[in-house]
């Protein structure tokens, strides 16, 4: 993550006072580091983040005001860029298959994800750390190649999902076709890099639950599974809505393995089956340069819906796990 | 029964057989990646799929280093180079900045790492289409300054050295080199910098990570003439799809810095980023 911040380095104010312990050295070079050190220190990255981060996010949003050419003429035509998206049915249908994607891989992902941490979690566990490292490694490979390796996995005619399923007389499924099936394709990928990522932040979440909990427990005759109800999932709480709200950052944004898995074809399939926001507001304000106003507007929206989405989960997390 | 035994089997050996079945998962498809890429491009189509590697590598690979239109060698030292001048950078500008929010006293300190904190947590999708007007005004389109420069510095770098340094380093030692008489500069580079030295090559592995693997920026402002690794991956994918043992053993070459990097790291990059997970 890189993005934004508020406001420019400050502007350099006195010196918060004689706070480190008075010493000899009076002289002007030392009075100047002291006072000026920590800013000069900070400003690097206020400087690089101002100018590419904070600077686009804000202009995204002056941008989004306007009917944009990126290499013409612009003019402000106030909040016309969203009411347009509320009629638009390929945003409509953007957001309609990445939240399916999202749903598909987020959900069976987290359950693994809860499953596979509390195996880890056992205090007598054999080679904990090749298993940890073992399902993290998908993390390590880059989005691009683990596109690229199901791609072909998914492939209609030689495929080795088709060829599992024709053993249960399945006919060849064209997988980036269809809807549901592309999207179920696209929800593996998903799953397939982050389960073990989410895992290890799960089983980092449980080990920080103090151990005499669960013997207090175990004496009282509760058993292994009474446990984990009772005192696993509540005091996992925080660590639960942290990786979930991270899941919807990245699950909101996914682009490269449906663009990949469409061989490049930003409209993702030719009937639009799996293009997602992140790639309609691609294909609005990159590809198609005259439209960069209404792409900044697909932008921010993608931002409000996170937010959106991140408080609804948090709120329902919150309730639940009670 | 030894007792090493007797304790082995205090897990159950369905634990084991879950976990042994999800490393399996997990491996595959590298293995897969390999196969492809080592096998002819015939023996693709066979029924069963292939399921041993091949001994067709360098023939596949060949075809990668000769083909023209994904510039496979440029994109491999682009990544190089770009990923490594981000991650000296952030680790640098990291350790600096969360030295000062740990460490120093300055007016706005608060106010400014609470802004640190929230940039953390703002997609970075937001800022592309500007950003990629900034590129184009200032001439940097199809150029490695573009997929540099602004990762220079990274929020969550700064956040994380400001907290590895406010409880590795302690008060004492800062006032024992400014006793000393030495310069706050000083100060960073001869005792904070050594200190942090766990926490930045954590930080540095992570970062080196996600630049190398780092997708749609790229994408949107390089050319196949100038890519870096992934972005010339995604052409050849597009250009060749059908001829796939030559996509897999380009893939498989991309991949492989980031697997050793792992096998040899991978103890402090899991530790990272489960120690991270707990504070945040």
């Amino acid at each position: 993550m890189s993005l934004s911040a508020t406001t420019a380095p400050p502007s350099p104010a006195p010196p918060p006072h004689p706070t480190a312990p008075r010493r000899r050295r009076g002289s002007l070079l030392n009075r100047l580091d002291l006072k000026y050190s920590p800013y000069l220190y900070i400003a690097p990255f206020f400087l690089i983040f101002g100018i590419f981060g904070l600077y686009p996010m804000l202009r995204t949003a002056w941008m989004s005001l306007h009917d944009w050419d990126m290499i013409g003429d612009h003019s402000f035509i106030g909040i016309d860029n969203y009411t347009r998206l509320f009629g638009d049915e390929y945003f409509w249908n953007a957001l309609v298959n990445t939240f399916g994607i999202f749903l598909l891989s987020t959900i069976p992902q987290l359950l693994l994800a809860l499953f596979l941490a509390n195996l880890l979690n056992r205090t007598f566990l054999r080679a904990k750390t090749f298993f940890r490292m073992s399902i993290f490694i998908p993390n390590v490979v880059s989005v691009a190649a683990v596109a690229i390796v199901f791609g072909m996995l998914y492939q209609r005619d030689f495929g080795l999902f088709n060829w599992l399923l024709s053993f249960f007389g399945v006919d060849a499924i064209d997988w980036n076709g269809e809807r549901w099936s592309s999207w179920t394709a696209l929800a593996t990928m998903v799953n397939w890099r982050w389960t073990g990522y989410n895992t290890l932040i799960l089983l980092a979440g449980m080990q920080a639950i103090p151990k005499d909990l669960y013997e207090a427990a175990a004496i009282d005759g509760a058993s292994q599974w009474r446990q984990f109800w009772q005192i696993t999932l509540p005091m996992l709480k925080p660590t639960f809505i942290f990786v979930v709200i991270l899941s919807t950052i990245g699950g909101m944004q996914l682009f490269t393995e449906p663009l990949l898995f469409a061989n490049g074809n930003i409209l993702g399939g030719d009937q639009r089956q799996f293009q997602t926001l992140a790639m309609y507001m691609y294909e609005m304000g990159i590809v198609n340069l005259n439209t960069a106003g209404y792409g900044a507007a697909v932008a921010w929206a993608i931002f409000m819906i996170i937010v959106l989405v991140s408080l609804i989960n948090f709120v329902l997390v919150r309730r639940t796990a009670k | 029964m030894t007792s090493a035994s007797q304790r082995l089997w205090r897990t159950s050996p369905l634990t084991y057989l879950a976990l042994v079945l999800a490393a399996l998962l997990s491996i595959y498809p590298f293995y897969y990646m390999v196969v492809i890429g080592t096998r002819s491009l015939e023996a693709i189509n066979d029924v069963p799929p292939p399921f041993t590697p091949g001994s067709a590598f360098s023939d596949n690979f060949g075809r990668v280093l000769d083909n023209d239109a994904a510039n496979f060698l440029t994109g491999l030292m682009n990544s190089v180079i770009v990923s490594s001048v981000v991650t000296v950078s952030v680790v640098l500008t990291g350790s600096l900045a969360g030295f000062a929010f740990a460490k120093l006293r300055f007016r706005g300190r608060n106010a400014l790492l609470l802004m640190i904190v929230v940039t953390m947590m703002i997609p970075t999708q937001m800022g592309l289409i500007p950003l990629w007007g900034m590129m184009q005004s200032l001439g940097w389109y199809d150029s490695l300054a573009a997929v540099t420069v602004p990762f220079l510095v990274s929020a969550f770098g700064v956040f994380m050295m400001r907290q590895y340094a406010s409880q590795a380093i302690s008060d004492e030692l800062i006032e024992a080199g400014r006793v000393d008489g030495a310069s706050t500069f000083r100060i960073y580079w001869n005792i904070v910098l050594p200190a942090l030295r766990p926490a930045a090559a954590v930080l540095g592995l992570l970062t080196f990570m996600e630049q190398w693997n780092s997708f749609l920026w790229p994408y949107a402002i390089l050319t196949p003439e100038n890519p870096t690794l992934q972005v010339s991956l995604s052409f050849l994918s597009y250009a060749y799809y059908t001829d796939y043992s030559q996509v897999f053993a380009a893939t498989a070459i991309g991949t492989l810095p980031l697997v050793i990097v792992f096998i040899v790291f991978g103890r402090q990059i899991i530790g990272g980023i489960m120690e991270g997970a707990v504070k945040s």
